[in-house]
């Protein structure tokens, strides 16, 4: 019985398999040049790099419900019962070698970190990237056992995870005045681009590495 | 056979593995893991064939570095899900039988 649902999963996963290769071979050109389009609105977005601009300005909502669903995951993550119990809270002591390795690296890419945001406007990188060295970083220290896991958080956690998906609604809303939601005018897009990138990268550090802070406190059994 | 179809029929390729690993594979480890290799597939479609006329689109690729992020959330989600399902039942994978008993009863 096993052996015949493996084979017919086989069979129907190998005939998806040719079906996709084939309709891409098939393929018609595309009948919209997107590239195009973006490199000549490009001067009005504020920033000099295409995908910048795509992410933050032309379609900045997805980035919006983007940082809304990393919070929705933390939030759901967060609500889920967990052991709190004596010892998970501590942060296991690791050796000497790592622990100066970890102090030596986190100042340095916090500095990359921020380079990579500011780099954003004109070649990769951007608040995501920045982010995601920030969030290595949190998980780097835990590693270390300089940071305990996460169990409740203060204040300040909270208000860090927060700002970035509220200070992109509030550029959004006062943007709306004169227009659609979240369109810049042409002479402030970089200023509120870097703004709200700003923001954005704190909040996504502090949520990747909350995903990883909280998961693994989660996990230890009293 | 241009450089972007291959990326795009290795995404193709991905993404046929990733489903027969989710059906095939029943612990919820490794389900999570097979949808992660679909999601990767998909990405890869999508930057592929983003660059068909020998120019990068930046429009898919700010789709999937969104994607990328989101994936990351919900497999977080996912994982903080099974580890529950770990400790109220003992064992990371879904009850089938007990669902087919209830099924055969109704």
């Amino acid at each position: 019985m096993k052996t015949l649902l493996n084979v017919v999963v086989l069979l129907l996963a190998s005939t998806l398999g040719l079906a996709l290769g084939w309709s891409m071979l098939d393929l018609p050109v595309a009948a919209v040049r997107l590239p195009e389009q973006v490199t000549a609105q490009l001067d009005m977005s504020g920033v000099a790099h295409p995908v910048t601009a795509v992410l933050l300005n032309f379609r900045g909502y997805d980035t919006l419900l983007e940082i809304a669903v990393l919070l929705a995951a933390l939030l759901g993550m967060l609500v889920l019962p967990r052991h709190v119990a004596g010892r998970e809270n501590r942060p296991v002591p690791a050796s000497t070698m790592l622990q100066t390795l970890a102090r030596l690296l986190v100042p340095l890419m916090v500095l990359v970190a921020g380079y990579v945001l500011w780099a954003g406007a004109y070649q990769p990188g951007g608040a995501f990237q920045a982010g995601a060295v920030l969030a290595g970083a949190g998980v780097l220290l835990h590693l270390a056992g300089l940071l305990p896991a996460w169990v409740t958080l203060g204040q300040t956690l909270r208000a860090g995870l927060a700002v970035g998906l509220l200070v992109f609604i509030a550029v959004g809303a006062a943007v709306m005045a004169q227009g659609t939601l979240l369109q810049y005018p042409p002479d402030w897009a970089g200023a509120l681009i870097l703004a709200i990138e700003a923001n954005l990268t704190l909040s996504i550090g502090l949520i990747l590495a909350g995903l990883y802070l909280v998961l693994t406190n989660s996990g230890e059994r009293a | 056979m241009s450089a972007a179809l291959v990326y795009a029929l290795t995404g193709a390729a991905l993404f046929v593995f990733g489903v027969a690993g989710l059906m095939l594979q029943p612990h919820l480890l490794r389900k999570i893991l097979a949808f992660n290799v679909m999601g990767s597939g998909v990405f890869l479609v999508l930057v592929g064939l983003g660059q068909r006329a020998g120019i990068p689109d930046p429009v898919p690729q700010a789709m999937v570095l969104t994607g990328i992020v989101v994936a990351i959330a919900a497999t977080a989600l996912a994982l903080a899900l099974a580890r529950q399902l770990l400790d109220l039942q003992g064992e990371m994978r879904l009850p089938e039988e007990e669902l087919d008993k209830d099924r055969l009863d109704v």
